[in-house]
This record gives C-alpha cells, structure tokens and sequence, in this order.
C-alpha cells in the first residue's frame, strides 16, 4: 500500500463553488469522455471515477500511455491520463461480480448524473442501462458519449478522434488545395465531444430543475462533428456545390468572409511561421506600408477583388518578403498596426513565453502522489462568483476506495477488506 | 422522439448581441429550446455581408453564414449609438437570464451598458462576454481572427503535413470561432445550474485565444510535462517521434484512415480472412507475421520495446489494412474493418457524411422551411440525442428585425 498520497487531503465537495450539490458516477475515459467530466469537477462537481480493478484501469488507453514525464513508466506516469483526470475522485469497481455491481448500485443511487462513453451496449451487457439506471434513481441523468450513438447502422462501430474526424467531414475540411486532407494533427473531436458532453449534462441538469425530469442523453460524437462544419456545409447542400471539388478545402485562405491575404507565411528559422489575416483594404494598406516594397503598390493589389483574383501570385510575393522576417517581431509589428496576426505558436511559446495565458493563470500546477508536481490544462474561462479551481491530480488507481465506499456509502472497514480480498474492488 | 415536446432548455431566455465569437454559443442555446434574441445593429450584423449566398447573389437575407449560426433565434435590430437604443437593450437584458455578446472590450463600457451598469439591478443576470484575448490583460485591445487564433493559440502547430516546407494548416469551417463559442456555452450553463440552486447570477469572462490553447490535446501535454514538443504528420496526431501513415487513397480514389495498428490476434486472423476473401493474400509479403501474431496471442503496443519481433507483428497489422483499402473501394473498407471490430473510418466531406445511411437513419438531416424564399433547406441538426426534451431546430433565422414589433418597447414583452 502507497503512503497516503498529498492529493488525498480533501476529497470533500468544495464550499462555495458552482456544482458543489451536483454528484457524478463516471465510468467515462479517453479524453472524449473524461474531458466532460474534467470540466465539471472544476467547478466543483463530485465526480467519482469509476474503473476496472482487474485491467487496472487500462480499458482507458491513456493510463499509463505516452506522454511521459520521465523514465519512468507504469499505471500511474501517464501524462495525458493526469491531465485529463484532474480534480476527480477514483475508486475501483469489478462489474462482473455481483457485490461489484451491488457496490455500483450505491453509488448510482446517491448520483445525480452517470456519464460514460463505452461503445453502444456496453451499459446494458453490465446490467446497467437507462432503464435500470432509473430504477435505482427516477431522475437519474445518464449521459452515453459515443463515436456514431446508439442507434443507427454504425451503432457497433468504435472510433476515437481521428476516426470521428474522418467520418463527420472534419478531416476533408482541412488542407491545402492540390494536396491530400491535412486533418487535425491531435483528437480535436475529443476535446469538442467532451464539450459537447458537459453541455448535456448540464442542460439535462437545468431540465431536471424545471421539471424534476431526469433522462438519457445519446450522444454521438461524429453529430456534433458534423454540426462543427460551419456555413461551408450550407453552401454544398443550398447551392448544389459538392464540397468533394479540386480546390477544395483551402483552409488556410478565407473564401467567407472573402479575405486577401490571409495565410500561413514562412519566416526566417527553421519551420517557422506568421499568420496574417487582411480583413478588409485599410488592414491591406498597413500590410503594403510596413512591407514597404515598390512591388506591394501595385495596382492589381488595391482592391479585394484584384487581391482575390490572384491571391497565388499575391502570396508567392508577401512569402518572399517573410521569409527573411523574424516571425515574433513581424507579428507584433503588424498587431500594432491593427492587422490581425500571430506567429504560429510552438507550445513553448504559448505555455513558457506568452504573457496573455500567464496573466489568465492557464496552466495550473497538480502534485501527484507519484509523477510529482506538474502543470496542466486550465480553463479558458473566469466566472466572477464561482470560478474553476484545478488543484487535485488525477486519481491513482483505486485511490478513493475507502472515502467513497466508507463515507459516502457507509460500508466498514472489515467489509472493504473483503470486498478488496475478494476482487470486488 | 416527439417533435412536439419543448427542449430541455424551455423557458431560458437568452440576449445575444450578434458577434463571430458568440454566434454559435447562441446558436447552440436555440437549438436547445432556450429563446434567444440575437441583437443587430441597424442594417444587420457584418456577418450578413460574409456569404456564401444562396446562388450567390449577395444579399443581408441570403448570407448562409448568417442563416447556419442563428437558427432557432428570434431578432431584433437596435442602434446602440442612440440613448433609445441603449434602454432598448436594457430593456431586454432585463428580461433575461443569460447575456451572451462578444463586444470590444471596453466598448458596453463606454456607452454605460456593460454587465455591471445592468447587472446592478438584476443581480440574477449570467453576462457571458467572448473575447479573442479576454477582457482585460495584456492583448485585450489586439484584433483578431478564427486564423490568428488559431495559429497564435495552439492548434495549427500541431496540423499540416509530413512535409514541413509545406505550411502548418489551420483546420476548416471556423473551429476557433467553435472552441471558445463552446466554451462560452458550457460556462453559462455551469452558472445556469448553480443559479437554480440558489446561487446568484455572475458574470462570465471568456478567452478564445486560452480556449484554443487548452484545446491541442497532447501538444500542452508533452510541454507541461517533458518540455517537448510534438511534430506534425499527416493526417495524424502530431507526436514526438514519428509514426507511420495511416491515410490511404482506396481503390476508388478516395481515402480512409487506418486508425490503430490492430493488436489482438482474433484482428490478425480477421486480416488473414478478409485476404483471403478477396484472394489477394499471396500478394500479401507480410503474412508470416500475422500467423506470428496469432500464435503469440496478439501484442500489446505498449510493451513492445525491445521486441523486435512484435514490432515486426504490429508492422504487418498495420500494412495488412494499408494493403486491403488498395484493393477496395473507400467505403467497403470503412465497413469492413469496421464490421471486423477495428476502428478505422472513412474520410467524407462534410456533405457526403450528412446523407450518409448512417446519419440518415438517426435524422440528423433536418429540413427546415425557408417561407421568404419558399425553399425547404437541409440542415445538420442539433447534434445532441436527449430522450425527453428532444433538441432541434426550430426555425430559420430571423430577418433583419422581423421581432422588433413583438420584442422591442414594452419592457414585459416575451
């Protein structure tokens, strides 16, 4: 047995904060499902994550998956698992036993909310749909996040983000014309799907408090992709304008609003970048004044509409000039003109070097019993009366056994040794 | 699930001042059944002018930008520039819940109509204000853009291509604008609940240039905890060291994305079949490997270092999918493999997934009556399944000031 970790000191709902009343089972993980709940125990939501004893938890791939802080590997030293966990109460379940899954009845019935994202069916195979879910607690919110919902022909089929990303049409939106889908470079769709699944439970929560109605939410991430493609969508279906067309997407231009230049521009250094957006003729004119070429006042150049018509050779001409730029400087140069612009940040710049996400307090530090102490997400939002606090690490595997089955459900000492003893926990 | 019941946010009203950053927050909250007034100045908000336009012929009533991002609202117009206009707007901050705007910071200020000259007198108010770099500190008054804020926030590091003379790419369809709106929502919600548990209102201060930054999944992750930072790829998740391409162009020209190596023997075998179904197995040189997979009982990927042999395995698994999708048209491959138990998709456009079977049969493709035009317009529906209280779209967006008459100068109109 571990020394009694320092995240351990109060796993009491915190006085003062927004959800303080609001008590979550999660049998959630990944980041997809995790992030939901993430979110919530900022501010103040008890949330009881729940996972498997005898895989160790590893059903959700991040414990004990990459990044790392150091050498050292195992269940605990999963970098992405602590960040995404934070703040958050964990306790051991085995759900094939049936004192398991008497233990998970308890806990249903003293929670306002259960979340998970397993694939459709996985709920009803352990015994605990809406149904039964509902039984145990009538105004039960009970959240299911999956990759294509739980009705449908791809039901059954597993995702994660990249797979949603592809499916929902986000991956087809992002590129440069003439070359393959460029995609999202991380699990975008986990971030959004987790977002979109803390918008359920809350707004299942204020539905709940009008009417004393609790209810199942079917959550798919891929429909909330969808939902993510913007106008662009409208534009294929209202104007019979296949989005699947050679020059299509070009993301890092701006069809609409219609702007020229805007773009991703080398600089001097090595894969070095500046994005610059010309909203209109006058954020125009200060690009042309600061570049201070013969060839930026060319007439072909005054107008959006001249810009627009030959943005390549435009672009080929403003690239010329960048590439002997220092890409920091070049940004605040033309910010301070009033033109739209940033480097494309590396993450040390925008975690290590950026006065805007220090001043905001973006990047809270976490003291985890074993990886130490290390910084993570904060929240990209202050509320005046009940803001976020990130201050507990993720919880070690089982970590809140004895809190949550001893003084939140009232089991003794003796009877978790033997629930312990026998595999039950 | 009955169109007639009203979503779960009935009886939430909501006043958005229209703005890029929050229009999606608003539009979210409509969808969810609240009812939001969207605001515009006199002669419409700029994103009326933005298009695209139906057959293109711009006009302020036929910006699909404007139609996609304030469906299920009502609207009015009011010149905030005029002391009328001013009580106007206090009039129907009053008579609401939540306000959502994405103002200039400083600018409600200036003309005495920020959250705390309104909120004075209606201490339950939630104020949701979106700005690019937050109301104060050290970029608020620095202009912005869904491209700046990506490239300045975080994500574009993370996406392009393998080859890195090639720009970084910032991804489509205005996910900058999204993240924070989303962030504006969940935040307005959060206080939502805890003003229905006897809390007061609050006001709500949102950073989309800090929302893009918590929004880059192992990009912080790999910094904040080892200092390193992660290489773009692509198609794929930006990493420390480089993996191998999972984006294949299928037979039919189109690509699929191979997902995860598989890794379970039961996959191994599946890949063998599949093979042999299609009587291209001969042609497959890294068969050996898979048999070698089954006999081991499957690897795991997290344990092969120094095992030259299961890394060999998981090479194979991955070239048998890379090798199959050559053989087979995209969507087979979507469906094989995923009716093989691996996770692998199809890359669609956004149009191709809104009418495919799948989406379909769960009605995600909504219609909705556009009666000034007398056209009926496929939408992607509210994506969010509640059994109850169902979310949808209720209806198109407003014209310019199509609820002056029933919304503006009688302080208890509803």
């Amino acid at each position: 047995m571990m020394v009694r970790p320092s995240n351990d000191v109060d796993p009491a709902p915190a006085t003062g904060s927004a959800l303080g009343h609001v008590t979550i089972c999660d049998l959630s993980g990944q980041l997809a499902g995790a992030g939901a709940t993430r979110f919530l125990a900022a501010f103040g939501a008890r949330v009881i994550r729940v996972e498997d004893p005898v895989r160790q938890g590893r059903w959700d791939i991040l414990r004990g998956s990459m990044p790392y802080r150091d050498e050292r590997r195992g269940l605990e030293m999963g970098g992405a698992f602590n960040n995404h966990n934070v703040g958050k109460l964990g306790v051991t379940i085995n759900l094939r036993t049936d004192r398991g899954r008497e233990l998970l009845t308890e806990l249903v019935a003293v929670s306002d909310v259960v979340t998970e994202n397993f694939a459709s069916g996985v709920m009803d195979r352990l015994g605990f749909g809406y149904e039964r879910l509902a039984e145990i607690r009538p105004d039960i919110v009970y959240v299911s996040n999956s990759g294509f919902g739980h009705v449908g022909p791809y039901a059954q089929y597993k995702t994660f983000g990249p797979i949603v990303q592809a499916c929902c049409g986000l991956t087809a939106a992002s590129g440069l014309a003439g070359q393959p889908p460029a995609g999202w470079g991380f699990s975008y769709m986990d971030h959004l799907g987790g977002a979109f699944m803390a918008t359920a439970v809350l707004t299942a929560l204020v539905h709940r408090a009008r009417t004393g109605e609790g209810q199942w939410v079917d959550m798919s991430c891929t429909e909330a992709g969808l939902g993510l493609a913007g106008p662009d969508l409208l534009d294929a279906v209202v104007n019979d304008r296949p989005m699947r067309r050679d020059g299509f997407p070009d993301s890092n231009r701006s069809r609409a609003p219609a702007m020229a230049p805007h773009g991703i521009y080398p600089t001097a250094g090595d894969d070095e970048w500046v994005a610059i957006a010309c909203r209109d003729d006058e954020d125009w004119r200060q690009v042309a004044d600061h570049i201070g070429e013969p060839w930026t006042s060319d007439p072909r150049w005054t107008s959006l509409d001249g810009r627009l018509l030959r943005q390549d050779d435009l672009d080929a001409s403003i690239a010329d000039w960048t590439q002997r730029q220092d890409r920091s400087a070049l940004a605040a140069a033309l910010v301070a003109r009033g033109v739209p612009a940033a480097v494309v940040a590396r993450p040390e710049d925008r975690i290590d070097h950026d006065p805007v996400t220090a001043a905001w307090g973006l990047w809270p530090t976490v003291s985890h019993p074993e990886m130490g102490d290390v910084r993570v997400d904060g929240l990209p939002v202050h509320l005046s009366e009940t803001d976020w606090r990130i201050e507990r690490s993720a919880p070690t595997l089982g970590q809140h056994n004895e809190y949550v089955f001893g003084a939140m459900l009232g089991r003794s000492a003796e009877d978790l040794e033997r629930l312990a003893a026998d595999g039950d926990i | 699930m009955s169109a007639e019941r009203p979503g779960p946010l009935a009886g939430v009203r909501v006043v958005e001042l229209a703005g890029e950053l929050s229009s999606y927050c608003g539009k979210l909250l409509a969808d969810l059944g609240a009812d939001v007034v969207v605001v515009e100045p006199p002669g419409g908000h700029a994103s009326r002018s933005y298009g695209p336009f139906v057959d293109d012929v711009p006009d302020p009533e036929r910006s699909l930008w404007w139609w996609w991002y304030n469906t299920s609202k009502r609207g009015v117009v009011v010149d905030l520039a005029t002391a009328d206009g001013r009580l106007d707007f206090r009039r129907l901050a009053a008579t609401a819940d939540i306000v959502v705007e994405s103002e200039h910071p400083g600018h409600l200020a200036a003309l005495h109509i920020d959250h705390g000259d309104i909120r004075a007198a209606h201490p339950d108010l939630i104020w949701v204000s979106v700005t690019p770099f937050g109301r104060s500190g050290p970029r608020a008054a620095d202009p912005a853009t869904d491209l700046t804020i990506l490239a300045g926030g975080g994500p574009v590091w993370s996406c392009g291509y393998d080859d890195h003379t090639l720009p970084p790419v910032r991804g489509g369809g205005n996910q900058g604008l999204h993240t924070a709106s989303v962030f504006a929502l969940m935040s307005a919600l959060v206080a939502l609940v805890h003003r229905d548990a006897g809390g007061s209102g609050q006001h709500i201060d949102v950073n989309a240039h800090a929302a893009a930054n918590v929004t880059t999944e192992i990009s912080s992750v790999s910094w904040l905890l080892a200092g390193r930072t992660v290489q773009r790829q692509t198609g794929r998740h930006a990493m420390l060291e480089p993996t191998l391409p999972v984006q294949v162009l299928a037979a039919d020209g189109r690509y699929v994305t191979t997902g995860f190596a598989p890794q379970q023997a039961r996959h191994f075998q599946l890949l063998l079949d599949w093979m042999d179904e299609l009587g291209v197995r001969e042609d497959f040189p890294e068969a050996f490997f898979l048999e070698l997979g089954i006999e081991r009982g499957g690897i795991d990927s997290r344990e092969l270092e120094g095992d030259p042999e299961g890394l060999a395995i998981m090479g194979a698994g991955r070239d048998a999918l890379v090798f199959i999708a050559s053989k087979v048209a995209a969507y087979d491959f979507f469906v094989g493999s995923q009716e093989r138990g691996m996770q692998c998709g199809i890359i669609w456009t956004p149009d191709e997934a809104l009418f495919d079977t799948h989406f379909q049969a769960r009605g995600i493709a909504t219609t909705v009556r556009h009666d000034d035009i007398g056209r009926d317009v496929v939408y992607a529906d509210a994506p969010i399944g509640f059994t109850r209280s169902p979310s949808r779209i209720s209806r198109r967006a407003p014209h310019l000031g199509e609820h002056d008459g029933e919304l503006l100068g009688d302080p208890g109109a509803s």
